[in-house]
């Protein structure tokens, strides 16, 4: 041992041997410097302008909780609210079930199920401008490829990204296309956690495949469900590229989501204090259904 | 409640590697057979072929007369204990227990009632409502032995169930089983890479060794007379004395062989063999260690293991083979000293090139 380091164990020893070195601090604070500038100041800052009347070049006059009763006040946020719940509604539930049975039709160790699995996890890489193009000239009326298939059969095709009743559900179709991947993903590898002498208890128990599917294999992939849910509601709350690029939040502000509309008043309108507002009541709308359905899977899960 | 199992030429391969190779086997109703060899020898191909979890490339698989190697691993009577125990994780003990017989649609209170059995049987009664992993290693054993028990089958198969337990709970849980063979007098197959275990526990041994069955015989049978070389060097501790032989001649007794620096020692192996035997096969009880110029054959001390009830004394002699000798109470010896080895002629083994052995005309 060097002399200095002799020098700086006798300090600590002095100091106690749980005493901290604040040196080590060093190594997190490169992470430290970007979560604070770049995570935890924008989180304050953000509630902070959410009381003023902003706009990008002045921070105007504290007005207290002015953005948001204005915010509640305004029909056409209500209206994103409500899209944003209904498009949820129609996304996360079969974001789940799809990628769960996609991921127990291809947990197998065949050629054909590596593909199949690549395949349907390659949508997730593509950008949301291609996913949408895609899309549209699947929609598209008179030559779209659903209007093709329609008039095979000498029938009308719905217009889906101008129907009120159809363009949330054609985002919806466009959403869960594109983002399958993860939930499959993630559910391939929780069944592949599942010891296999597990399975062979179960053949040894007569079980059979319904029985095993539902009393060994869903309940030991609970967890990933809590998960996928989570993940998915937390993305699909923040819906904004798929709405823009193919209906532009139309039929009369239907598919208007909460992003849209804050882009709407902070970056168009330039009323930064109200689109900070908005921002937060999104936050907390993620925050409380995320909460909610952690809760909601807790219950009844010894420890 | 018992099951007479017969495999019949079976082979099995896994893509271009032969496993098991044109096998043949029959265990008797109620016997205890432990199917006993080194890692990769096909013991637990063999067992799980029997269980119905690997399918059988070729021969048959019967219990009680009845071929069931096309069955379904639950239609074949059989119950498994796993060497990882392979309990299901997130139900409670009673529904582990019960999960097999509700599968089948046994009646609920007849199910309760075995289960509480089985539990009273295995001292797992306060355990039941917990789950697998509130459960210590034996305590979850005991649950998949109790997994099995309930299901009440013609055969058990256990595949090296106490090699994930720590040496007390190993020797103590091995008395229990046997105590279970005599309580259920079901069939039960035992697969385990431990010569304790197999000897302890088994009314016959099987020992396999590269895709083949090696010997089958008792425990006493498989010590005293191995069929092979393999079957002398596996069963045993401290493993058998093995010396080339130098010469051998026929001698009215027995067969002589000479070995290390050309001592000789008097076998009663049949003369008729001397122009195959290649080793000399001992094991350490046989040995005996006497003072230098006394015995056999000479040697110094090299090292020393005691053992509180015996000791072994590792001896080196002039050619530089090491041969264990086994001193029974506490050892005079100590590393360096010069000793004489004399060899229990009537207890000597002789093996051919080829490993296939002779042994002594009389029952030694």
């Amino acid at each position: 041992m060097t002399d200095r380091a002799d020098q700086r164990a006798r300090w600590r020893e002095a100091a106690g041997a749980d005493a901290p070195d604040w040196r080590n601090a060093l190594f997190v604070a490169p992470y430290l410097f970007v979560f604070a500038t770049l995570l935890a100041f924008p989180l304050f800052w953000g509630v902070w302008l959410s009381f003023h009347k902003a706009d990008f070049f002045s921070l105007g006059p504290f007005i207290g909780f002015g953005n948001y009763v204005r915010l509640f006040h305004d029909a056409v946020f209500l209206q994103a609210i409500e899209n944003t719940f209904y498009f949820v509604l129609l996304t996360v539930p079969a974001l789940a079930l799809i990628g769960l049975f996609l991921a127990l039709a291809l947990n197998a160790n065949t050629r054909l199920a590596t593909i199949l699995r690549s395949l349907f996890f390659s949508s997730s890489v593509l950008s949301v401008t291609i996913v949408t193009l895609i899309w549209r000239f699947v929609f598209i009326p008179q030559y779209g490829m659903l209007a093709a298939i329609f008039s095979l059969f000498g029938a009308e095709p719905p217009a889906f990204l101008t129907d009120p009743n159809l363009a949330m559900i054609a985002i919806a179709i466009t959403t869960i296309w594109w983002c399958v991947g993860l939930p499959m993903m993630l559910f391939l590898a929780a069944l592949q956690q599942i010891p296999g002498d597990v399975y062979e208890a179960a053949a040894l128990d007569n079980a059979s495949r319904w029985r095993t599917l539902v009393s060994i294999t869903l309940p030991s992939i609970r967890r990933t469900f809590v998960l996928v849910a989570i993940v998915e509601i937390v993305m699909q709350f923040q819906l904004f590229g798929q709405a823009w690029l193919m209906t532009r939040g139309g039929p009369n502000n239907l598919t208007r989501p909460i992003v849209l509309h804050i882009y709407d008043i902070a970056f168009r309108r330039w009323d930064v204090g109200l689109g900070a507002a908005a921002s937060e009541v999104l936050f907390a709308l993620i925050l409380v259904a995320a909460m909610l359905q952690y809760l909601a899977s807790r219950r009844g899960d010894e420890p | 409640m018992t099951a007479q199992i017969d495999v019949t030429n079976v082979s099995k391969s896994f893509g271009s590697l032969r496993v098991i190779e044109n096998l043949s086997l029959s265990i008797p109703a109620r016997e205890f057979v432990v199917f006993l060899g080194p890692s990769g020898c096909g013991k637990s191909t063999l067992l799980r072929m029997i269980a119905g979890l690997e399918s059988v490339d070729e021969g048959e698989i019967a219990i009680n007369g009845e071929r069931i190697d096309h069955l379904p691993p639950g239609k074949r009577g059989v119950a498994m204990v796993f060497q990882s125990y392979a309990l299901y994780p997130h139900m409670t003990v009673r529904q582990n227990m019960a999960f097999g017989l509700e599968n089948v649609g046994v009646a609920k209170a007849t199910i309760a009632a075995r289960v509480a059995d089985a539990a009273r049987m295995l001292e797992i009664g306060h355990l039941l409502d917990r789950k697998p992993g509130q459960l210590s290693g034996g305590q979850r054993q005991r649950v998949a032995i109790g997994r099995a028990v309930v299901k009440e089958p013609d055969a058990f198969l256990f595949d090296e169930p106490l090699s994930n337990l720590d040496a007390a709970l190993r020797a103590r849980t091995r008395i229990e089983l046997a105590q279970l063979h005599q309580r259920l007098r079901s069939t039960m197959i035992f697969v385990t890479h431990d010569q304790v275990e197999a000897m302890t526990l088994a009314d016959r041994i099987v020992v396999m060794n590269n895709r083949r069955i090696e010997q089958i015989g008792s425990p006493m049978a498989i010590y005293d007379r191995p069929a092979t070389r393999f079957v002398a060097g596996f069963v045993g501790t401290p493993q058998m004395n093995f010396l080339d032989i130098r010469g051998a001649a026929a001698r009215p007794e027995g067969l002589e062989v000479r070995l290390g620096d050309d001592f000789a020692v008097r076998t009663r192996v049949d003369p008729a063999a001397a122009e195959r035997v290649a080793t000399f096969g001992i094991r350490a009880e046989a040995v005996q260690v006497r003072p230098a110029g006394q015995g056999d054959a000479d040697g110094v001390v090299d090292v020393l293991e005691r053992l509180g009830d015996r000791a072994l004394a590792h001896v080196r002699l002039a050619d530089g083979a090491v041969v264990v000798a086994n001193e029974i109470g506490q050892t005079r010896l100590s590393v360096g000293d010069r000793v004489a080895l004399r060899f229990d002629a009537d207890k000597a083994h002789l093996f051919d090139a080829a490993g296939v052995a002779f042994h002594s005309r009389s029952a030694p």
